[in-house]
């Protein structure tokens, strides 16, 4: 078999995804703790750990651009390639939903507000599980799990929306908590969106495999209001 | 144009062909995407003797559009080229079995005129091979050919055919010195503009860039997109890179279990580089192959 240079340089940069999607993975899962325990300092290491994130991001990035200066991939490896700087791009975003969470946990301070955990902690376990299965099929290029995968995006979507009711009823019933429980919303907004960027990851996996670019169905056709009170 | 074809003998025949073209407009525009067909293999079996090297050819050749021939060495790319204009003729014991059609007409017909079909089916070879004389000589000798031999039309036709193949401004005060004495890329554009000089409809070019360095390389490869406005263009190229920048559709040949030459995958160039239908094909554009 011929091209053993590329097959060893796609086989790191497929490792290198599964390193980044899990310090994505832990980052989030870090965020969800730091909230529950309203710990600013782990907040602040996680904000502080993302440049790692982000630097493993541009590195994988780079690596792909050499690879296809230097390789000229076609067919199935350039569309691998093609796919995994999107994927790397996901993450990364991912990422910044993570320190999003822990910024909040910082702008909240000690205040008293009433945090639905139970609904967020549930958010970002099937959010995390739905990446982890996201990256195996991607890995392993298993179109047909990929499919599966976005439709789970249903059940982060209706914690979200039970988690924002109570919200808003608590803010209803006691109007000075609304800017912490305004924070709060973010949080669950951060955690529906990273479920929402699961399925890009599936749709390049069933690029990869068929060259088709399709929209995977997840139900959830509400992509406005972006707020990762990352900025 | 009016100049060469009016010295064609037999301008009925070319009557004929223009007025079967509308014909085979269109016939195949779904799979594919061609629409409007120059030239067309129909079950085109190739023997050098006993040999079959070519199987079942059926490949079709858009108008004013780049088709580029990709395939391992040996698979028949360049004997399929030449059987474009008849130059396997030339080979002892070739035969063909099946008809290429241009315009609708097929050149291995009898009665067909060989030289005719050579005017309008020109060829460009790999290794710059101009002739022994002056770069205008060059340029002029096919027309001459045909006899057209008032200088102030042959003046004509060697500055456009030299404009046309972009080096007219590099030879136009040398057009008395030899056509040797230019560079190679230099050269093999005098070869295009001696192709072009008597108005052929195609063009075959067989490996045109692979003696030139990178830079004369780019210049055929804008030449082509030039030229196509106005001729159908047919390269066999062993540079997948290069078929992949210069052409508009490919088509990949492999030997099949006979050791003949076979058309495995044919398609719009974007389509057989970046997802190709074949197995086979994705091997070898992806350089998995053997």
């Amino acid at each position: 078999m011929t091209r053993e240079a590329l097959n060893q340089h796609i086989q790191q940069l497929k490792d290198e995804v599964l390193l980044l999607g899990s310090m994505v993975e832990e980052a989030t899962l870090r965020a969800v703790d730091a909230l529950r325990q309203r710990d600013i300092e782990a907040s602040e290491q996680i904000i502080e750990d993302d440049m790692q994130i982000n630097e493993k991001r541009f590195a994988i990035e780079n690596a792909i651009l050499i690879l296809i200066a230097t390789q000229q991939p076609m067919a199935h490896d350039l569309r691998l390639l093609a796919a995994i700087l999107e994927v790397d791009s996901e993450l990364e975003r991912m990422a910044d939903y993570a320190k999003g969470i822990a910024k909040t946990v910082i702008r909240m301070g000690d205040a008293q507000v009433a945090v639905p955990m139970r609904e967020i902690a549930s958010m970002a376990d099937k959010g995390i599980n739905m990446l982890h299965q996201a990256l195996g099929a991607f890995i392993t290029e298993n179109a047909a799990q990929a499919y599966q995968i976005p439709k789970q995006d249903d059940e982060v979507d209706a914690l979200y929306v039970k988690g924002y009711r109570l919200m808003v009823s608590a803010m209803v019933a006691n109007p000075e908590s609304i800017d912490h429980g305004n924070y709060v919303i973010w949080v669950l907004h951060n955690l529906e969106r990273l479920a929402d960027r699961v399925t890009n990851i599936c749709e390049r996996t069933v690029f990869i495999c068929t060259g088709e670019l399709l929209e995977l169905a997840t139900n959830d056709e509400d992509d406005e209001g972006e707020a990762e009170s990352d900025e | 144009m009016s100049d060469i074809n009016s010295s064609i003998k037999d301008s009925k025949v070319r009557n004929l062909q223009m007025a079967v073209l509308s014909v085979g407009k269109g016939s195949q525009s779904e799979e594919t995407g061609i629409a409007e067909i120059k030239m067309q293999t129909v079950d085109l079996d190739f023997f050098y003797g006993k040999f079959k090297a070519l199987a079942q050819i059926n490949l079709s050749i858009q108008a004013k559009q780049i088709t580029a021939i990709i395939g391992p060495s040996g698979c028949g790319k360049s004997t399929l080229l030449r059987a474009f204009n008849r130059m396997n003729d030339l080979v002892p014991h070739a035969r063909v079995e099946g008809k290429i059609l241009l315009d609708n007409q097929d050149i291995y017909a009898p009665g067909v005129d060989v030289v005719d079909i050579r005017r309008r089916v020109g060829m460009v070879f790999q290794r710059p091979n101009p002739f022994p004389m002056s770069i205008y000589d060059n340029v002029a000798y096919g027309p001459r050919l045909y006899g057209i031999n008032k200088r102030a039309t042959l003046n004509e036709i060697v500055e456009k055919s030299l404009r046309q193949s972009a080096l007219w401004d590099e030879v136009k005060d040398k057009l008395n010195q030899s056509g040797m004495s230019i560079s190679g890329g230099q050269q093999q554009r005098l070869c295009i503009a001696r192709a072009l000089a008597v108005e052929p409809d195609v063009v075959l070019m067989d490996e045109p860039a692979s003696a030139l360095d990178p830079v004369s390389t780019l210049k055929i490869e804008d030449l082509m997109q030039t030229l196509k406005l106005s001729y159908t263009i047919v390269i066999v190229t062993h540079n997948m890179q290069q078929a992949a920048r210069v052409s508009d559709f490919t088509a990949f040949m492999m030997i099949d279990a006979n050791r003949a030459g076979t058309l495995v995958e044919f398609g719009k160039t974007p389509q057989i580089f970046t997802n190709p239908k074949n197995k086979q094909t994705e091997e070898y554009v992806t350089g998995r192959f053997g």
